[in-house]
């Protein structure tokens, strides 16, 4: 976990203006079958988000993408970890494991599509819902995954 | 309305933020088991009534800036999860009434829906 005030860019982010001052970077690492722990880094981003005084709206939809994300990371992945990025022109999320990767994007991306275990339903989670809310909460969603190395998902979200 | 008057009106048990129910304006409620659906389709500020108990309900009103959570059916989280709303200032209430008569009562009583139905897109002002 660490804070910066070195330029540098928000990785994944891509258009816009380049490189900007990174007003924070940190890393959440997340931990399979951590139940109650998970909502936790999501919780941390909301109250950083609060305190670096970015519009509540904006908060929001960065905390329901970063519980989603950290939600998946510890239903599906076997470890990996949440980073957060904010620079004066966006808030970029980034989730990355190290498998077991998944097979089929286009599948996952559907609402209603899971892989998740009765456990995880009767927890509220597990219906499909995980990803494509995260991309409901984006202005810019990007996910690549490979089988056996593991899933990357970036969640940029435009500050004005 | 109150949070108090809510309370009244369900028959519930405060277990979480009795210091809120005389404060706490209620405008808005919602129902339902799924995470998921909370976090994408309501506003913040909204009372949630649910059968879901895990520690997941509350990490969801704390992430979505819920009010509030009412537990239908009788049902009782555990003390971890009330331990964990007591320390992030999330009320949580128990009533004996199912979900469908919890939102019936509360919407009767003039209490609004929350339902996002527009799906959020790209801002062209957000510059990425």
């Amino acid at each position: 976990m660490s804070c910066c005030g070195q330029p540098e860019g928000a990785g994944g982010a891509g258009g816009a203006d380049g490189a900007s001052g990174v007003m924070i970077s940190m890393e959440f690492p997340i931990v399979q079958y951590d139940f109650a722990a998970a909502g936790e880094a999501a919780a941390r981003i909301k109250q950083i988000l609060r305190q670096l005084g970015i519009s509540s709206d904006l908060v929001r939809r960065a905390a329901v993408a970063a519980y989603e994300a950290e939600m998946n990371l510890v239903i599906h992945a076997i470890g990996g970890s949440l980073s957060l990025v904010v620079d004066s022109g966006r808030i970029t999320l980034t989730s990355r494991d190290e498998g077991p990767g998944i097979p089929d994007i286009s599948l996952a991306m559907r609402e209603g599509f899971s892989t998740a275990s009765d456990e995880v339903r009767e927890m509220g989670f597990g219906a499909g819902m995980g990803l494509p809310n995260m991309k409901r909460c984006s202005d810019l969603f990007n996910i690549e995954s490979n089988m056996g190395a593991g899933t990357v998902v970036t969640i940029v979200i435009g500050v004005n | 309305m109150k949070l108090g008057e809510i309370k009244k009106l369900i028959g519930a048990e405060i277990l979480a933020g009795e210091d809120k129910l005389s404060v706490l304006e209620i405008d808005t409620a919602c129902g339902a088991d799924l995470m998921s659906d909370v976090l994408a389709f309501t506003h913040e500020n909204t009372l949630l009534c649910t059968g879901l108990t895990s520690a997941q309900v509350v990490r969801t009103a704390e992430v979505a800036g819920l009010s509030g959570i009412i537990f239908v059916r009788g049902k009782r989280p555990s003390d971890d999860v009330i331990a964990l709303a007591r320390e992030r200032g999330i009320p949580l209430m128990a009533t004996c009434l199912p979900l469908f008569e919890t939102c019936g009562v509360l919407y009767g009583a003039g209490i609004s829906g929350t339902y996002i139905r527009e799906q959020h897109g790209p801002s062209p002002a957000s510059g990425v």
